[in-house]
């Protein structure tokens, strides 16, 4: 998809991208009418330098309890690994292996899904944590839509090596919350690489990530005495840039469906509009290309960020720490908005007073679609326990949670969140091979991720652990 | 199983698996306590004539957990900064300050951590260079004295990268303290009638150093490095001082030193990233490498809102290797033997009925609280985060 993403690029902003092979100069150039492009046209992304990596050999883990996140729970059963998908799975006796396929013993073990954080900072805010490695808040101005976190993103971060070795094999890293709209969030697969665009989970979205409450008005009112100093200044100054957003995409739309004058039955072309890269960014969230997340803790704050979308006409995607979910997760529920949050983190700032434990479980009770998120390198590393103690407070309170619910707060309904659903997220056949192999249940503190394969490939392996880090950082280990 | 009129009675849990905390499971155990006091622990023991029985078989019972470094009941909400009372502010040397005096027993942040199984805390006054005297409570604001255990049971100091001045000028500067809160109590009378040199802290920093100095209170000291481990290493050794190491990211890698010297150690267990360049050489398995050298190990959360991870935090240590029993110990005898409470932490005989009753392995994240016990007095479970969720439970909520 992403080759033919490039491939069309050059003359999307005349024809928009149908997929047909055609050069640009058949459609714009070598035309002594053609429009002068004075910008990149709209969504131009070069390929990345790293070449493709090679198909994943063939793989197949039997006799393991497997646990798909997609309903069925098989105490013994097998999955096949293939060209970088799961190529079958099934509950009880595994077929024989073919030649040159890699057989992994699952006896005493349990496999899931690779594990997808939906708010993450690796690599934006990589260890070793020094002022220059931070790179997460372009806090100059509260609206930076149209900065991008892969373009800060390090991928030497030590904390991507310990992300998949907890058995997290896809990632969404997020500029920070000191903006109202910080810029693009990117969905990345843990595949080590020499650049962040080489790790692009292929065909996700980019999000917006946006943010309420206490940050922007502390980074930018109490910090600069500048606006915004008050909840009311946040919601002005989204308010009037959405306004602006619907102006310019109406301008794109109208330029896209006619770019040329019409003068005396001649077509003469037309430049198309200045691009201006915040409202880019909006616009696309406007045309549903990009994805919200929003930052938000209290339920008021969620209520009229719900309200605020649906005037502008876009839908927030997560809600992301929100620790005040459970309050309106009957509204939650019936919008199809997802929660991000934390197993039990409360308390450090006012608006997270109210964070209650029971938080993930209560939205799962009221069939909203609950996402334990991590915001942390060490949180990242053990997503199965956070997931677990979610588990045991919603037990606690006499609900009948079973374990695939719990496990797709992990895998599914993250995927849900960052639009890769139909990829990853279940054991499925077809779906991409993101694959947990756990030498205990997974939802035991004493449970290691023994195999993480990423795409079919192995990323992680603690039976025979890497011999050189993956980060360059650490080659003194 | 009804725990109305189990105030102070006498009571016995009986039929579980007791984790003493210093020793080995005990399969089918009864612990008794009459009032405050644990009488007796054993296997099959009969419950003593006119004892309220609580059958908690098939449970864990372990003593109450204590958390080695918190700043609960000093800080009730971080980023407010007038609910803050962990930092003296002001000069670096902080000596006298004693995190007692605004101890709020009545903190919120309290019974949610005790609904884990925390009935203990080292609490931990922040900032400057020596922070000033940390504290223990039992975490039960109706006890007497509010829970206070001991005002002074350590010194708190931290080193390592400091951004500013080197760490040669800290400790140069820590020695020239040291050695001018000797002179100052050699010169009392001198330094009393203005007839003395001038010192480098107040008289009430140099006052309250003497305890440390004569070795009755350890210095805590915050630090990472394995070069400056071995720094304050060599600090106790000149200045006859007692230390505690509190991160010590890097003492595994000289456990035997630690070992050998007798020094105890606070570690964050899941912490294994080089997240700073104090800390390149952190590992999962810190505390399994300490353990098996013979090194005293306590574990903490170094958290206060959440330092009901814990027991989580412990059940890490033990994924990455350290035994079930060091790392229940780590968070119950061994923090009571290295800050002198001979009655706390364990379960025997003779010890504060401070008791946890788990649904099973205290470590794993399924199990969970049902019954905690503070000098024998059966504590609710109740807290903010309770009373929201029961208003919340119907949307919308209950007025």
């Amino acid at each position: 998809m992403r080759s033919n993403f490039v491939r069309c690029a050059a003359v999307v902003a005349l024809l928009g991208c149908t997929g047909a092979e055609k050069k640009p100069d058949e459609t714009a150039g070598g035309d002594a009418d053609a429009p002068v492009l004075l910008d990149p046209p709209v969504e131009v992304t070069p390929p990345p330098f790293e070449p493709a990596r090679a198909a994943s050999g063939p793989t197949l883990i039997r006799d393991a309890a497997v646990l798909t996140a997609a309903g069925p729970i098989w105490t013994r059963g097998w999955v096949r690994l293939e060209n970088g998908r799961i190529a079958d799975l099934g509950e009880g006796d595994a077929p024989a292996p073919r030649e040159g396929e890699t057989v992994v013993e699952g006896k005493g073990r349990w496999v899931t899904p690779g594990l997808i954080d939906t708010h993450s900072h690796l690599g934006v805010y990589a260890s070793p944590g020094v002022w220059a490695h931070a790179d997460g808040n372009e806090m100059t101005n509260p609206i930076t839509a149209g900065v991008r976190a892969e373009e800060a993103f390090w991928p030497q971060d030590p904390g991507l090596e310990r992300a998949v070795a907890g058995g997290v094999t896809t990632l969404h890293v997020l500029p920070g919350s000191g903006n109202l709209m910080g810029g693009r969030g990117v969905t990345l697969k843990l595949n080590p690489a020499r650049e962040a665009a080489a790790m692009r989970f292929p065909g996700a979205k980019d999000s917006l990530k946006m943010a309420c409450g206490e940050n922007p008005k502390r980074v930018y009112g109490r910090d600069k005495g500048s606006m915004p100093m008050s909840r009311m200044g946040s919601l002005y100054m989204m308010r009037s840039r959405w306004l602006e957003a619907r102006r310019y995409k109406l301008k794109w739309d109208q330029w896209r469906k006619k770019p040329y004058d019409l003068k005396d039955g001649k077509k003469t072309p037309t430049n198309p509009p200045d691009r201006d890269l915040v409202l880019e960014t909006l616009a696309g969230v406007l045309s549903g290309e990009i994805l919200p997340q929003v930052h938000c803790y209290r339920a008021d704050e969620m209520l009229l960020q719900l309200k605020v979308a649906r005037e502008m006409g876009y839908r927030v995607r997560s809600f992301h720490h929100a620790v005040e979910a459970y309050k309106i997760r009957d509204v939650l529920a019936k919008e199809e908005v997802s929660v991000s949050t934390w197993a039990d983190w409360w308390g450090f700032k006012i608006e997270a007073w109210d964070g209650v434990e029971a938080n993930i479980a209560l939205l799962q009770e009221a069939g909203a679609r609950a996402i334990v998120h991590t915001d942390s390198a060490e949180g990242i590393q053990r997503m199965n326990q956070e997931a677990a103690k979610a588990l045991a407070t919603g037990r606690a309170l006499g609900m009948k949670l079973d374990e695939n619910t719990a496990l797709r707060w992990i895998t599914a309904n993250p995927a849900w969140a960052l639009g890769i659903e139909a990829e990853t997220g279940t054991l499925e056949k077809g779906k991409m091979a993101d694959v947990v192999v756990w030498d205990a249940h997974p939802f035991s503190v004493y449970a290691h991720a023994e195999k993480v394969f990423v795409d079919g490939h192995l990323r992680h392996d603690r039976t025979a652990p890497a011999k050189a880090p993956w980060s360059d950082f650490e080659v003194y280990r | 199983m009804s725990l109305s009129g189990l105030l102070a009675a006498t009571i016995a849990l009986v039929g579980a698996t007791v984790h003493p905390g210093n020793a080995p499971p005990i399969e089918n155990a009864t612990v008794v306590f009459d009032g405050e006091r644990i009488t007796a622990v054993g296997a099959g023991l009969a419950p003593p004539p006119g004892a309220t029985v609580v059958d908690v078989k098939g449970r864990v019972v372990t003593p109450g957990l204590f958390e080695p470094w918190t700043q609960l009941g000093l800080v009730e909400i971080e980023a407010i900064d007038e609910t803050r009372d962990d930092d003296a502010g002001g000069d670096p040397i902080r000596a006298a300050h004693r995190i007692v005096d605004g101890f709020n027993a009545d903190s919120e942040v309290i019974p949610v951590q005790r609904a884990h199984g925390i009935t203990t805390a080292l609490v931990v006054p922040r900032g400057g260079l020596i922070a000033g005297q940390a504290a223990v409570y039992d975490l039960d604001a109706t006890a007497p004295g509010a829970g206070l255990v001991n005002a002074e049971v350590g010194m708190v100091l931290a080193l390592g990268a400091t951004g500013g001045p080197s760490r040669s000028a800290v400790l140069a500067s820590v020695r020239e303290l040291f050695d001018d809160a000797r002179a100052y109590a050699r010169n009392r009378a001198a330094w009393e009638r203005n007839q003395y040199r001038p010192l480098s802290a107040s008289y009430l920093d140099l006052d309250a150093l003497q305890p440390v100095l004569k070795g009755e209170v350890p210095l805590l000291v915050s630090v990472a490095r394995r070069a400056d481990i071995l720094a304050v290493l060599e600090l106790a050794r000149t200045q006859k001082v007692k230390v505690v190491l509190v991160g010590a990211t890097e003492a595994w890698t000289v456990a035997d030193v630690l070992a050998k010297a007798g020094v105890a150690v606070i570690l964050d267990p899941v912490e294994n990233a080089p997240e700073n360049f104090d800390r390149l050489r952190a590992r999962a398995d810190a505390a399994a490498i300490l353990e098996k050298a013979g090194v005293s190990v306590m574990l903490s959360t170094f958290s206060t809102h959440n330092a009901r991870k814990l027991r989580q935090w412990a059940g890490n240590a033990v994924r990455e290797g350290m035994t079930h029993d060091g790392a229940l110990a780590a968070i119950t005898s061994v923090p009571a033997r290295v800050f002198g409470f001979k009655d706390r932490g364990t379960l025997a005989p003779g010890q504060r009925a401070h008791v946890v009753v788990w649904s099973g392995d205290p470590f794993e994240p399924l199990t969970q609280v049902e019954q905690v016990y503070i000098d024998g007095r059966a504590v609710s479970l109740s807290h903010r985060q309770t009373r929201l969720v029961e208003r919340y439970r119907m949307l919308p909520p209950a007025r």
